[in-house]
């Protein structure tokens, strides 16, 4: 019985920025309290309060924060977390 | 009048009076009404498998309810909603079936994971409401401004409320 080599997938990295890492970002609104902001990011990404409080607060005065990097799967995972707790929440790549 | 949410031990408790009690009930239930379940397409193995449509919604309150993951990639933020809406709409609903299987005039008492699904039910209700009442982040000093026959009282009012009652139950778990 013959048998034939397995197929070697060839992937083109024709996109050069596939090696940058991907962004979660946290948009603000006017409805979600800053409270419960912190809160979600304590829990959510086990920051420490003050490192919640402040990526907050950046949140809140500059409309938007990156509050984490890595894995375009892992930018999707947090979003739909967030999606959860009603934080309006993006996935896009590092420039 | 009630209490709004306390640490009491490893649960969570409040007081609701029973006008209080039936505006929860209320808003809560609206939430259930307007998010559909998440399976509900028409291909039987699609909705085995959690897949959805990856429209946004034209109702404003839901689109702010599942916003777009990708505002300025519209493939992929398809994508991103077809495979995880129907998830995410399940879990909200419930969040509300939570609240409303535990809530009851008088004394109420959580477990931690309950807590957790009011909280993220409470502020369902208050994006939808956030969304109907054109909030903005001056709705503080609108609500202190407005006069009591003014239509939109009641709506505010209750608003108003809702958001005393998230935040008291953020510190009870913090």
């Amino acid at each position: 019985m013959g048998g034939t080599a397995p197929a070697e997938l060839i992937r083109e990295s024709s996109d050069v920025r596939s090696d940058r890492p991907w962004l979660t970002i946290v948009w603000n609104d006017p409805v979600n309290l800053m409270s419960y902001v912190t809160y979600v990011f304590q829990k959510v990404f086990g920051y420490p309060r003050p490192k919640a409080e402040k990526l907050m607060m950046d949140v809140h005065c500059n409309g938007k924060a990156v509050v984490a990097s890595g894995t375009r799967e892992e930018m999707e995972r947090n979003v739909q977390i967030l999606h959860s707790y009603g934080l309006w929440a993006t996935v896009q790549q590092d420039v | 009048m009630g209490t709004g949410f306390q640490a009491s031990g490893d649960k969570i408790t409040a007081h609701f009076d029973p006008a209080e009690a039936a505006v929860l009930r209320s808003v809560v239930s609206q939430i259930l009404e307007l998010i559909e379940p998440g399976t509900t397409g028409d291909d039987p193995l699609e909705r085995a498998l959690g897949i959805g449509s990856p429209t946004p919604p034209t109702d404003p309150v839901l689109a702010r309810l599942f916003p777009s993951a990708y505002p300025e990639d519209e493939k992929a933020a398809e994508e991103f909603r077809r495979y995880t809406e129907a998830t995410l709409r399940d879990g909200k609903r419930a969040d509300a079936a939570t609240v409303l299987e535990t809530l009851a005039p008088g004394r109420v008492t959580l477990t931690p994971e309950q807590a957790h699904a009011w909280l993220r039910a409470l502020n369902d209700v208050r994006l939808a409401l956030g969304v109907r009442l054109d909030v903005t982040e001056e709705v503080h000093e609108e609500i202190a401004r407005m006069p009591e026959d003014d239509p939109r009282y009641p709506a505010f009012i209750t608003y108003d409320w809702l958001t005393y009652l998230q935040d008291t139950l953020v510190r009870a778990l913090w």
